[in-house]
């Protein structure tokens, strides 16, 4: 059998859209080269194989490099289709999955992010629109073991390393995520069963030290 | 039993457009409802309910919304003709990152040019000839970003092409003289029905951004 090309993750190790990666290679069970990033001095590889947006992760595989999380783990998906499909085989199933997938992105991260930095009513309306969006994501789950049904895949890889974020939301939001979606919070235990998950994601204690620090140092939040 | 689609969009919505060049590649007969983005039907906020905007494309009853994701879907479930995107995993997954870029950067930086004024307008302007660059660099020396064929990114950038004299007339510059590559190829995509029958007329664009800039109290 003819070795596998080499594989190299530019990454950096709190990212969620790195950790989406990870867990997708984990998933896949594809050795990989792990590079970590200092984002303060971005290395001659990251700017070369990602010079659009010069941003992680960045997949280097045979030395291609793919870039955009969720591109990278549909990549991932078609090429190692050894285990189970992170996407439905179903044309109709599998667009519903891109849409969620594209919807935390858009929705979720976008208004968790606005409900982190601002304060009064922008943080208000931020924090509306995240709990609203996080309740429309719960809808889609319903009472499903994860996001692709059965199956761990595309929306369960795009959301969960955002559970480690649930605390740091919680603090700074003044509210109870477990109160509002529980069901979200049981599927992210359940995610957290599994090794792929559990190995690539950060505690959400680190993950609130991180965060705060972050938005204090960026935006002189307290 | 035939298939029955439908498709809610407008006919000044690039997204909508990009649905219907690739209905168009793939020679699908379908149903094409006008939306009136200020008074939206009852179907569409059924159907979109999370996001409530067009294009939703309803096949056979069942909704498919936001237009890379229907694009890859007509792809997927009308295999007849040539594929929209690449067979190669590499290449597909280049595909989708310079549709992704065009969605992230040419609506919102194209809607700050006719928006905004002053140092704002000429600040957007700056950056969208710098994304219509980067695009002419991906495009290089091919006759489509497919390849030899129209494929993904052609139809999801192509749309844009009918909002150019609108952007050059707000902005006070030339697309074809910053991106003559980028212009020649916009030609050649009109050189094919599925485009040139969709794409409407620049000025009746520009018009109707005049319109919504009064609308919007942004004059």
């Amino acid at each position: 059998m003819a070795p596998e090309k080499a594989v190299v993750l530019l990454d950096e190790r709190v990212s969620p859209f790195g950790q989406r990666v990870r867990i997708a290679l984990a998933e896949k069970g594809v050795e990989h080269e792990y590079q970590e990033e200092d984002l303060a001095n971005k290395s001659p590889l990251l700017l070369k194989s990602n010079p659009v947006y010069k941003k992680i992760p960045v997949l280097i595989h045979d030395g291609k490099p793919i870039c955009e999380s969720l591109i990278i783990v549909q990549y991932i998906d078609e090429v190692w289709v050894r285990g189970s499909p992170l996407l439905p085989s179903n044309p109709y199933e599998r667009a519903n999955a891109r849409f969620w997938a594209d919807f935390v992105d858009k929705k979720i991260y976008d208004s968790g992010a606005r409900m982190l930095k601002y304060t009064g009513q922008a943080h208000e309306e931020a924090k509306e629109e995240f709990i609203e969006s996080l309740k429309l994501l719960e809808g889609e789950l319903q009472d499903e073991t994860y996001f692709g049904g059965e199956n761990f895949g595309l929306v369960d890889i795009a959301f969960v390393p955002f559970t480690t974020w649930f605390y740091t939301f919680e603090v700074y939001g003044n509210f109870s995520i477990e109160k509002e979606c529980p069901k979200l919070v049981a599927w992210g235990k359940r995610c957290m069963e599994r090794e792929s998950v559990s190995k690539s994601l950060q505690d959400p204690h680190v993950v609130y030290e991180l965060l705060a620090y972050l938005l204090k140092k960026k935006y002189g939040k307290v | 039993m035939a298939d029955k689609v439908i498709l809610l969009s407008s006919w000044v919505s690039a997204f909508g457009l990009r649905v219907q060049i690739a209905l168009a590649e793939k020679e699908v007969d379908y149903e094409f409802r006008e939306e009136n983005l200020f008074d939206k039907s009852p179907l569409l906020l059924e159907l979109n309910p999370v996001h409530k905007k067009i294009p939703v494309l309803i096949h056979n009853g069942k909704p498919v919304c936001e237009s890379s994701v229907i694009i890859q879907y007509i792809d997927e479930v009308w295999t007849n003709g040539p594929s929209l995107l690449p067979q190669d995993p590499l290449q597909r997954a280049n595909a989708r990152f310079w549709a992704d870029f065009v969605d992230k950067m040419i609506y919102q930086c194209g809607s700050r040019v006719w928006k905004n004024k002053g140092d704002a307008q000429a600040a957007a302007k700056k950056e969208l000839i710098g994304i219509l660059k980067q695009l002419e660099g991906e495009l290089g020396e091919k006759p489509f970003f497919g390849g030899e064929t129209l494929g993904y990114v052609d139809i999801v950038l192509v749309p844009f092409s009918s909002w150019f004299y609108t952007y050059e007339t707000f902005g006070g510059f030339s697309i074809e003289k910053e991106c003559p590559k980028l212009l020649a190829w916009v030609r050649r995509c009109n050189e094919r029905e599925s485009v040139s029958k969709v794409l409407p007329d620049r000025h009746k664009v520009y018009e109707r951004t005049c319109g919504l800039k009064k609308r919007l109290g942004l004059e």
